[in-house]
């Protein structure tokens, strides 16, 4: 099908114009998902992008698939009505941090704990924006915004944490100014049968500008991050040269050469491992002690909603006497009277 | 037999059992139901259950009750009072003493007239009777419990098991009273319990000990002879009110050529709507149960953007978390039905018993100008028609509707000459057809209907939402725009009328009293008013199941009566909404909210008191 499906990011840009503001991390985000999309194999018309409330939210009015822009907290619900109604579509949910992870919360959980394949963006910016600047469900404890002008006084959510709390099989992470990155994750996200959450380190250049520079900054990127993939060692720096070990049941950044640490001591990236133990720790951990996991972390194959639902339904037709309403409305403990 | 039976014969006869909530009145209930049913009578039938699943043993708040009344002629409810009682123990005495006919028969389980039991029931003396002021009624003591074990003495059979067959022998002592035959009865508990031999031979057991108990009986027992009523030609079958609501939906989604989807979340008393239709997996049907009511709206939206005929069922509060979804689904112009089984509100309220109190939730409960169609059933088997209506309109108009039906229509079970396919109107969903002029919210220049295409048809990509958007579809924040939008969406619902039956009355077109009414009443208005018709009262019944928008005679209809009363179980909603409508009446109303039906006594005294004020 691939073959006769040339498409280019162009045919998937929508003419309403993109009224993000300036700078924000949105605007790279759309282009890494067009991209996506394009590369995917998938008809144009298969496509349904759904979304809640928030900045992010607006996007598949900027996209030319079919597109449903919802309410607050419900995308996931939603989503998983178009998916179930039609298993064929290729259904995208846009959300953000809070959108997802406060109002949304229930809906999010249960999504990935059926395990609906649905490819769900989330936008983590931590701050609500277009509400303009207060905390949101990710905000590190302590920081001021205009609802916590002393700082808040509680501790946020770990999106990936969640995914796996709620049985997720699969969890990714990328940056929204790395834009080839984020357009391979979503494709391995689309790719993967079930929920696939990733979560996107988002700039929302207004109301909390820089939140994710300290590990974003394409300068110090290599450093900070460690791009994971699956069958490959976990390996990161500027030189290559930085890798994670697991000791006494704990993850731990090892420089290759020192100690006595050859390369094959450091740990392979196994995504598709059933055990979340290490994903969790991987989804963990934080600079300066590690540098940020990103890519796929997790991407477990295992039972799909919709496929379950429509085998049912495949079973029930083939084995029920009753294949009509008006067989239904006769069957039973019926009488005539005459 | 040399010993006189006393025979008594009626045109229709109420019976009630009852007992704690688990000695399984419900389907000892059920069972002589349809029974009576296969006979050839007309039966309505009305389970009173409390919200706790086993309530203490023994206490009145545990008691658990069916009425039915079968008759020799039309019968549209279960009887304001029951002829005949049969009750397992004290309590059961003691909750149903106000719903018996006075000089009626009570047959007790008399082993269960126990100080302990007097105890628990909150009697203060050891005669219930006396206590209850139960004197002129024939009282029929039976040592259920113990005969029930001297039946099943030859089986090895655990104590909990006999007494749990108890409503067998009070289910065969009635069919003899009522002159039944056991057959069909024993086919039930033979596929029933087929794979459990003892099972099934102690239930046969104790049905015949019962019914020949009754036969040996006789002298004290009073037998009842209810002919059977003309019925009009057909297959029929006995239908409650949440099956046929399913099943109305069903037939709506084969007529309309589109799949059903279902996405709810359990709530009493509308849960049996969404396990009806879970059944239904071979007719294609995707249910969906929900992580809670708002998801269980959402996920129907979300199948409905896709192109399914999409259903979401409740009850008051799930309604009222329903309702910012339910404001999505007015803007994006989706094809929506939501059901409502109301149940006594507010918050949690009374969730097993029967209300009407959800009318202006259903009409107003939303933020912003968000106009729905509002449908309301009137009889358990006509929630198939309101429901199929329902899904008629909801799919050829663009517009979600909620149908309207309560705990009263829901549980309650009557005979339904069941239709055939063929018979029902077409549906013709408004699926866009042609790419080239295609927009989401182009609209039919009469109906203002907008036309439906779905992801996965070529050449029909678009984007909808929440945000205000103008005739093209594209978002706008244009105060003109927004004004004639909200006018558009109005007149949309308003417009449905054109497919709706004219308002009819019962009696004459014009005199002294309109008796108005909506909804799960309909059996019991109809009933007081056709009572009255027959002495020469000049009374008249306008029955609404068309709430929004109203019929388009209601005017016309109105303006031929003196006086005006609407009657609702709640405290005054309709007459709010026809006073709001239709100003230029003068309305009185009569209600009631005690979570139970109308009686047919207390609205014919209402009637004639206001004829003759």
């Amino acid at each position: 099908m691939q073959d006769t499906l040339n498409y280019t990011l162009k045919d998937f840009k929508s003419e309403s114009e993109v009224r993000w503001c300036p700078g924000c991390g949105d605007h790279a985000v759309l282009n890494a998902v067009q991209k996506a999309m394009a590369n995917l194999g998938i008809r144009h018309e298969d496509f349904a992008v759904i979304s809640g409330i928030g900045c992010s939210s607006r996007f598949p009015y900027y996209v030319s698939t079919f597109g449903f822009h919802t309410i607050h907290g419900r995308a996931a619900a939603i989503a998983s009505g178009v998916k179930c109604a039609n298993p064929k579509l290729t259904v995208w949910e846009i959300t953000g941090d809070g959108d997802a992870l406060a109002i949304g919360g229930n809906h999010f959980i249960h999504a990935i704990r059926r395990n609906i394949d649905l490819n769900i963006i989330l936008f983590n910016n931590k701050i609500y924006g277009l509400t303009k600047g207060q905390y949101s469900p990710t905000t590190d404890r302590g920081f001021v915004t205009k609802t916590s002008p002393m700082g808040t006084i509680e501790d946020p959510f770990v999106p990936g944490q969640l995914v796996l709390g709620a049985g997720g099989t699969f969890f990714a992470r990328c940056v929204d100014n790395n834009l080839k990155h984020s357009q391979e994750i979503f494709e391995e996200a689309a790719k993967f049968k079930g929920t696939s959450v990733v979560e996107v380190l988002q700039n929302c250049v207004i109301f909390n500008d820089g939140i994710h520079e300290t590990i974003s900054d394409p300068k110090s990127r290599e450093e900070r991050q460690i791009f994971l993939k699956h069958g490959e060692p976990m390996i990161f720096g500027n030189n290559r040269d930085k890798g994670i070990v697991l000791e006494k049941g704990k993850l731990r950044v090892v420089r290759i050469g020192e100690n006595g640490i050859a390369p094959e001591d450091v740990l392979v990236h196994d995504a598709m491992d059933q055990d979340g133990f290490l994903h969790q720790s991987l989804i963990n951990m934080k600079y300066p002690d590690f540098p940020v996991a990103m890519g796929v972390i997790r991407a477990f194959p295992s039972k799909v909603y919709n496929e379950a639902m429509e085998a049912q339904i495949v079973e029930a037709k083939s084995k029920s006497k009753i294949g009509s309403v008006d067989q239904l409305l006769s069957s039973g403990n019926t009488w005539r009277v005459e | 037999m040399s010993i006189e039976t006393k025979v008594i014969e009626l045109e229709e006869v109420s019976i009630r059992f009852s007992g704690d909530s688990g000695d399984g009145m419900q389907l000892t209930g059920t069972l002589f139901s349809d029974t009576t049913s296969l006979l050839g009578n007309d039966i309505s039938t009305f389970p009173d259950y409390p919200s706790e699943i086993r309530a203490p043993q023994g206490t009145v708040a545990g008691v658990s009750g069916f009425q039915i009344q079968f008759g020799n002629k039309k019968v549209s409810t279960p009887g304001d009072l029951a002829h005949v009682l049969v009750a397992m123990n004290p309590a059961a005495v003691k909750a149903n003493a106000k719903f018996m006919m006075p000089g009626g028969t009570i047959f007790y389980d008399s082993d269960s007239f126990t100080q302990k039991n007097f105890e628990k029931a909150k009697f203060k003396t050891d005669d219930p009777f006396t206590e209850l002021n139960l004197l002129d009624y024939n009282k029929v003591p039976v040592p259920i419990t113990q005969l029930t074990r001297e039946a099943l003495i030859d089986l090895e059979i655990d104590n909990k098991s006999i007494l749990r067959s108890k409503n067998m022998f009070a289910l065969g002592l009635i069919c003899w009273v009522f002159s039944r035959p056991l057959d069909y009865i024993e086919t039930y508990i033979t596929k029933k319990f087929g794979k459990k031999p003892l099972v099934l031979e102690s239930n046969l057991k104790v049905l015949h000990a019962g019914y020949n108990y009754a036969w040996n009986l006789q002298h004290m027992t009073p037998r009842y002879v209810v002919h059977p009523a003309p019925i009009e030609k057909g297959l029929y079958r006995n239908i409650n009110g949440n099956q046929a609501t399913a099943w109305g939906l069903l037939a709506a989604s084969e007529k309309a050529g589109l799949e059903l989807f279902i996405g709810s979340y359990p709530i009493t008393p509308a849960t049996e709507v969404l396990q009806a239709l879970a059944e239904r997996k071979d007719l294609g049907v995707k249910s969906f149960q929900a992580e809670d009511e708002i998801a269980g709206i959402c996920t129907s939206i979300g199948a409905a953007f896709a192109g399914d005929l999409a259903v979401t069922s409740t009850s008051g509060p799930g309604f009222a978390l329903k309702s910012e979804a339910l404001g999505l689904s007015v803007i994006a112009e989706l094809p929506l039905v939501v059901v409502n089984v109301q149940r006594g509100g507010p918050s949690t309220g009374l969730p097993t018993k029967t209300e009407q109190s959800d009318l202006l939730q259903t009409l107003y409960g939303r933020n912003g100008e968000s106009p729905v169609v509002v449908v309301a059933a009137s009889t358990p088997s006509d929630c198939f028609h309101y429901a199929y209506m329902s899904a008629k309109i909801a799919l050829e108009r663009m517009v979600p509707v909620v149908l309207l039906t309560d705990g009263f229509l829901g549980n309650g079970t009557e005979p339904w000459k069941v239709p055939t396919m063929a018979e029902l109107p077409a549906i013709t969903p408004r699926i866009a057809r042609d790419a080239a002029t295609f927009k989401p919210y182009q609209r039919h220049p009469k109906t203002l209907a907008r036309e439906w295409a779905f992801p996965g048809m070529d050449g029909f990509q678009h984007r909808i939402g929440g945000l205000e958007k103008d005739e093209a579809g594209n978002v706008s924040h244009d105060p003109a725009n927004h004004q004639l939008m909200c006018e558009i969406r109005r007149d949309k619902v308003e417009a449905v009328a054109d497919m709706l039956p004219q308002l009819e009355v019962v009696g004459e077109a014009a005199g002294d009293l309109l008796v108005v009414g909506w909804g799960g009443t309909l059996g019991h208005l109809d009933t007081a008013v056709r009572e009255l018709l027959a002495k020469g009262t000049k009374i008249s019944l306008a029955h609404f199941n068309y709430i929004k928008p109203l019929p388009s005679n209601t005017a016309e209809v109105f303006a031929n009566y003196k006086k005006i009363v609407v009657c609702e179980l709640n405290l005054g909603q309709f007459v709010g909404y026809l006073r709001d409508k239709l100003p230029q009446f003068k309305y009185t109303q009569f209600n009631k909210v005690q979570g139970l039906p109308f009686t047919i006594h207390e609205l014919s005294a209402q009637f004639l008191k206001l004829i003759e004020e």
